[in-house]
């Protein structure tokens, strides 16, 4: 099986993140840049079906230059090869025009299975597998939390919010899971050293045959206007429990009317 | 004034959620709201008397196995052809899984912005989000085709405005490609009588230092006897204490309540950004240092186990 997985990198989730006050993007040039975490999972998964059932699985990421780091990451877990979509007219890109460019490729790379995390943890917007799926014509079995594969026939359990429900396609789809499908993998030394040499090859727009025009801040659909800083949280009062803390937890919350 | 479609969430139990009585709240600063049920057979006619009370002008139902058999393609599909008719003012859905997965498909469909996770939204368009665990606020607007949104739950108050909707069936055609992926078995999860996590006006949640499964049962009390849902940190989660439905954090639900109870729960980062947009915390941990006192407008260092069953008992006394 022929398995594409999506891997975005994101500013580090665990430390403070900008949008940058010039252009209103996400600020990278300061931040830790790393792997999303979702897409881990959608890696391991991805080469759990290729040990299973054989094929091959490449990473595939659209984002400048420095994403580079990101795909060696992701190499190191095991993936035999990569596809880079770098181009300097991307930046600025709203996700309507990155499902463009992403599907674009994956017209391309003929794959069998695309896996991707459900959400990043920078926009947390959710719609990237529906829209690839939109435009490629293809299933979206989105949110999954168990997925079998069975020849060509694909079988998710995902969650709702009534219980899970378990959805079928066939081949070729578009997969999103969840954090509870598996257990990523640490990577080895020696899938370290391996992925150094593994084959990256990088897509510009023309490549792809899409118009610059299309992307970037040309071609968005949305825009920010202005962003501002929350005021961080300040503590109130902190007590320490001397054997009546309930009751005075009580008596706060009865003040605020929440008893 | 322009129709406003907003796309109903409701579920078999509960019937219209709140998030969908805030959209059409909402809805009525852009236009004239009018609701649009893609569900089951009957679906709209159950659904009716409490989206007129709400402001709900019109009802547009698209009922069936068609529509319902399947993930949301034909939803998409069936909506695309709604706002190529009616040209709304705007469209919203609810920013949970399948309300964001609809506006996906459906931005594509129109070549369409989208806006996500917005929680208030300007006569003009203009929308408010909140980004980066709710460390910004972002003003954005679409910038091709019309306002295609989905609205966070609890971001606004609902405010009744009567109006006696008559129901228009649409016709449902959809093609072989929206039934690419078949629901073959939905399983109802017991969730007892406690409201939905990402629409309540109290969250309760445990953390590491609940220490088991069988100790949630503290959470969960103090959840019940506040009228609240409970929740659950991701350490909490992994542990194997409590199913993932319930986790608040980075990688589980956003919610946004009154009043956030913290238990136990040392307010990693992780977490925080699941809940540091409520509107009142309180936090019970045994180490004073921990992080979650940081947000918490009331916090109490010292033993859960002494101090939630203690907390519980005074509630009763005062009800």
């Amino acid at each position: 099986m022929n398995i594409v997985v999506l891997v975005k990198q994101v500013p580090d989730s665990g430390a403070d993140r900008n949008l940058r006050n010039d252009d209103n993007t996400v600020d990278r040039g300061s931040a830790n840049n790393v792997i999303n975490e979702m897409d881990e999972y959608a890696i391991e998964e991805a080469l759990k079906i290729k040990e299973a059932h054989g094929g091959e699985v490449t990473i595939l990421t659209m984002g400048p230059d420095r994403a580079t780091e990101s795909i060696r990451k992701a190499l190191s877990m095991g993936p035999d090869k990569a596809v880079h979509v770098v181009d300097d007219a991307l930046h600025g890109s709203c996700a309507v025009a990155t499902s463009k460019v992403l599907a674009a490729v994956l017209g391309q790379l003929n794959a069998d299975l695309v896996i991707c995390g459900a959400e990043s943890t920078d926009g947390r917007v959710q719609v990237m597998p529906h829209m690839i799926a939109e435009r490629l014509g293809v299933a979206a079995l989105t949110g999954a939390r168990k997925l079998t594969v069975d020849g060509a026939t694909l079988t998710v359990e995902r969650q709702t919010e009534e219980g899970y429900e378990v959805v079928t396609a066939s081949t070729p789809a578009v997969v999103s899971v969840w954090d509870t499908i598996n257990e990523p993998r640490y990577p080895s030394f020696k899938g370290i050293m391996a992925a150094k040499k593994k084959p990256v090859q990088t897509f510009s727009l023309a490549d792809l045959g899409v118009a610059p025009t299309e992307v970037g801040f040309d071609g968005a659909t949305s825009a920010v206007v202005e962003h501002t800083k929350r005021p961080p949280r300040s503590g109130g009062a902190k007590i320490t429990d001397e054997g009546e803390g309930g009751v005075k937890l009580v008596e706060f919350l009865a003040t605020e009317k929440f008893v | 004034m322009s129709e406003v479609l907003v796309v109903v969430e409701a579920t078999k139990e509960f019937g219209v959620k709140k998030v969908t009585l805030e959209m059409l709240t909402l809805a009525r600063e852009l236009g004239t709201p009018s609701a649009v049920v893609l569900g089951g057979a009957g679906a709209a006619e159950a659904l009716s008397a409490k989206l007129g009370e709400y402001g709900a002008e019109k009802i547009y139902a698209a009922e069936g196995d068609e529509i319902d058999g399947y993930l949301v393609a034909p939803k998409a599909t069936v909506l695309a052809e709604l706002v190529n008719r009616v040209q709304p003012a705007a469209v919203l859905l609810a920013s949970a899984q399948e309300g964001k997965e609809i506006a996906a498909r459906l931005a594509v469909k129109l070549d369409n912005g989208i806006l996500t996770d917005v929680v208030g939204l300007a006569a003009d368009g203009t929308a408010t989000q909140v980004a980066f665990a709710g460390s910004t606020i972002v003003k954005s607007k679409v910038t091709k085709g019309l306002p295609l949104v989905t609205v966070r739950p609890n971001s606004v108050t609902p405010a009744p405005a009567a109006a006696s909707p008559a129901i228009e069936q649409l016709t449902v055609s959809v093609t072989d490609t929206d039934k690419l992926a078949k629901v073959v078995e939905r399983v109802a999860e017991q969730k007892g009588s406690r409201p939905e996590l990402t629409e309540a006006g109290v969250v309760v949640s445990g953390g590491r230092g609940v220490g088991n499964a069988d100790n949630f049962k503290l959470v969960e009390e103090l959840a019940d006897l506040l009228g609240g849902a409970v929740g659950a940190s991701r350490a909490a989660v992994d542990s194997g204490f409590y199913p993932h439905q319930f986790q608040v954090g980075q990688t589980g639900k956003t919610v946004s309540p009154q009043l956030y109870v913290a238990l136990g729960i040392s307010g990693a980062i992780q977490h925080r950004a699941g809940m540091q947009t409520s509107k009142t915390i309180v936090a019970v941990n045994k180490d004073g240092e921990a992080p979650i006192f940081e947000l918490a407008d009331f916090g109490v260092v010292g033993d859960l186990f002494k101090i939630v069953p203690q907390a519980a008992e005074e509630i009763r006394k005062r009800k």
